[in-house]
């Protein structure tokens, strides 16, 4: 059986990946997927952290493991249909173009 | 029946006042109608009072009161009390009232806004009348503060023009310098008494509550008040500016009843006075020199309302001199004869420019045969002022002068010598106006209409017998048992030379002229100059406000604007410049924000790892 701190290292490698490519890519499709990527670090958490804690028994971590999944799918809908909306409206879908509510 | 029945002689005139100010408004004539109807029934009223105190006895205050307010310390009360100061005090208020109401429709016959005339006349009865017969200090206050108001609107009666509304904006701003000690010295009293009942605090200070020394601060910070009211140096500056209303409103308010207030007020506080020998030196000395300040002023006026202004606070000074050596029936005798005979003097002035239309003796001259009746009159009101034998004004004027004989020499003097200069101004004044030859003004002068001379005989008639009337006075005022003290001859004898003396002077001056009295005045110029001026204490005052107050006033201002109200803007300068500088943290790239979210939550985290949590 593996380690549990590999699980926890790569799930702080691809937390980490998310959080940079949601605060530094400029394409809002680029960001999206990039809060995919946290969302999936946190997965590998539960599910790593539920069989530490409790090997073959409780299923709490996996449970949460699902609704996550079934969330991010519902949220990836609506973040990707914004986007369409913005894209229609101003032709472009760099974030730092949406700066219309400074100030 | 009484004194229940006495509530009508306030509340008619009240009554007066309120139906004049919402109906008959529009009516000018049926407005007068009512106010004299009002005052006329009070008059009645008071006639009655007085003629039941002088068959059932004065001995004891009859009073009724109301409740007024209840609180968990005091209990003020508002009623009436009748005894033989606030009898007499109600017909001497209301003859004069009534005299000075009928005068005033042929005075104020062309006066447009009679109406309010008349309701601020109604007014000022109503408050002097409920001030008379208050029976506490609360109610006293309330009714003196009103007359001072009444006061106010009827000098400042023809607001529009300039010197009125100022002379009127100086009298009552004088008068709250007074009224200032007035109320603290209230507040003293009542606090300490735990109440403002007359009857309860005579009791308490009967009993020995309080010493002398601090009943004497309360009687003086009274005093203050009485000061301001009944004109006493040095508060007397804003009376013979009060002149500038109409000349039947000074007969009434500055000559009769609302500056004898201060004189009434400290014969009603007498228990509290005399039990302090410094307070009563106090009102003595302060009576004594205005007595002979103001006389010494009136010598040289060239106004004749002014002349009998300066006469005035002389006259008033004398009652506060007899009050100060103890003599509370003097001294309000003095005030009942005065009353008759000032006002007198006054419509007699009245009638006069009301035939001149002007102020100024230097002007008149020669009406002795075009105003018979107003001359006559006159001269009779000047020889009861001056004091001659047997008019209304040598009895209370000789009771003074013995009385204050007997107790301090020095202000007998000055008493004896504003007595001698009574004589020659009011001397003076008939001999420039109504004798002589005709000048400017009297040239189309004519007697009055008859609802101006009726007043004018009747108040001559008082001035010529009020004063027969002494031994009773004293009697009732008194209280009976303290045996009256006679007419002593001899004295009398010897004081009547000092009028007779003034009236010689001033027939030698004015009428021989041997010597001239212009000759006089360039000879002792700088004396001249020196009463022409009034003393300068006008002028000290001017000197004061603008120097010291108004410099003050300058500074603090400065301080206001540039301090308190740089603080006050600066606090809001802050605010606006640092929101308009943090306003620039909103990018609008939500970027921007989750990298300020995630910042957070390391630096949150980073605080929890120093600190032990994990």
């Amino acid at each position: 059986m593996m380690d549990v701190r590999s699980f926890a290292v790569i799930a702080t490698v691809v937390f980490g990946i998310g959080v940079y490519g949601a605060l530094a890519r400029r394409h809002a499709i680029a960001v999206i997927i990039a809060i995919e990527l946290m969302l999936n670090a946190a997965v590998l958490n539960f599910v790593s952290f539920s069989r530490l804690a409790a090997p073959g028994s409780a299923v709490s971590g996996q449970v949460f493991a699902v609704f996550i999944i079934t969330v991010a799918a519902a949220e990836a809908i609506v973040a990707l249909a914004l986007v369409l909306a913005l894209h229609r409206a101003l032709k472009t879908a760099r974030l730092d173009r949406f700066n219309m509510l400074k100030w | 029946m009484f004194p229940g029945i006495l509530a009508l002689v306030p509340a008619l005139p009240f009554l007066a006042f309120v139906v004049i100010g919402l109906v008959t408004r529009p009516w000018r004539w049926l407005s007068a109608g009512v106010a004299i109807a009002a005052i006329s029934v009070a008059f009645l009223l008071s006639l009655g009072a007085l003629s039941f105190l002088l068959t059932a006895g004065a001995e004891t205050p009859r009073v009724v009161e109301l409740t007024w307010l209840t609180t968990s310390t005091l209990n003020a009360h508002i009623g009436l009390r009748l005894d033989a100061l606030s009898g007499i005090m109600l017909v001497v208020v209301t003859t004069v009232a009534l005299m000075v109401q009928i005068y005033s429709l042929g005075y104020m016959s062309e006066e447009p806004s009679l109406s309010r005339y008349y309701a601020y006349l109604s007014l000022f009865c109503a408050s002097m009348l409920g001030l008379v017969l208050a029976t506490n200090f609360l109610q006293l206050y309330v009714c003196w503060e009103l007359v001072g108001v009444c006061s106010y609107l009827l000098i400042g009666f023809w607001y529009d023009r300039h010197a009125p509304a100022f002379a009127a904006k100086k009298a009552f701003v004088t008068t709250r310098f007074g009224d200032l000690g007035f109320l603290i010295g209230l507040i003293m009293i009542c606090t300490a008494a735990g109440s403002f009942d007359f009857v309860e605090i005579q009791a308490k200070v009967a009993a020995g509550t309080w010493t002398a020394g601090w009943l004497g601060t309360v009687a003086v910070l009274l005093f203050c008040g009485a000061a301001g009211k009944s004109a006493q140096v040095p508060l007397h500056v804003w009376l013979p500016d009060a002149m500038e209303g109409p000349t039947p409103v000074s007969a009434l308010i500055h000559a009769a009843t609302m500056v004898a207030a201060g004189v009434y007020m400290v014969a009603r506080l007498f228990f509290l006075f005399s039990a302090s020998p410094d307070a009563m030196q106090v009102v003595a000395v302060i009576g004594g020199v205005t007595a002979i300040f103001a006389a010494l002023i009136a010598l040289v006026q060239d106004d004749i309302k002014r002349v009998l202004a300066y006469s005035t606070i002389s006259q008033l000074g004398y009652m506060m001199l007899a009050l100060g050596v103890g003599g509370m029936a003097a001294g309000m005798f003095h005030l009942f004869t005065h009353a008759f005979f000032k006002a007198l003097l006054f419509l007699g002035a009245g009638s006069v420019i009301h035939a001149t239309h002007t102020n100024n003796m230097w002007e008149m001259g020669g009406l002795r045969k075009k105003m018979p009746w107003t001359f006559w009159t006159f001269v009779a009101g000047s020889l009861a002022l001056a004091g001659v034998a047997p008019f209304a004004g040598f009895f209370s004027k000789d009771a003074i002068l013995h009385l204050v004989m007997g107790k301090n020499l020095f202000l007998f003097a000055l008493a004896v010598l504003g007595s001698l200069c009574t004589a020659f101004y009011m001397t003076r004044v008939i001999c420039v106006t109504f004798l002589g030859e005709a000048r400017a003004a009297s040239g189309h002068a004519h007697e009055s209409p008859w609802v101006m001379r009726v007043p004018l005989v009747i108040l001559a008639v008082l001035s010529v017998v009020a004063g027969f009337w002494h031994a009773g006075f004293e009697r009732l005022v008194q209280g009976g048992e303290a045996e009256a003290e006679g007419l002593n001859l001899g004295f009398a004898a010897v004081t009547q030379m000092v009028p007779l003396a003034g009236i010689l002077a001033g027939v030698m001056l004015y009428v021989l002229k041997s010597p001239d009295p212009d000759a006089l005045a360039v000879r002792f110029a700088p004396l001249y100059t020196l009463l022409k001026r009034r003393f300068y204490v006008d002028e000290l005052y001017d000197w004061i406000i603008d120097r010291i107050v108004l410099r003050c006033s300058a500074g603090l201002a400065w301080f206001d604007r540039h301090v308190v109200d740089g603080a006050v803007n600066g606090v809001a300068w802050l605010t606006q410049q640092t929101g308009t500088q943090l306003r620039y943290v909103q990018t609008g790239r939500v970027q921007h924000y989750a990298l300020a979210v995630f910042g957070g939550a390391a630096i949150l985290l980073a605080i929890a790892h120093v600190a032990g949590a994990f």
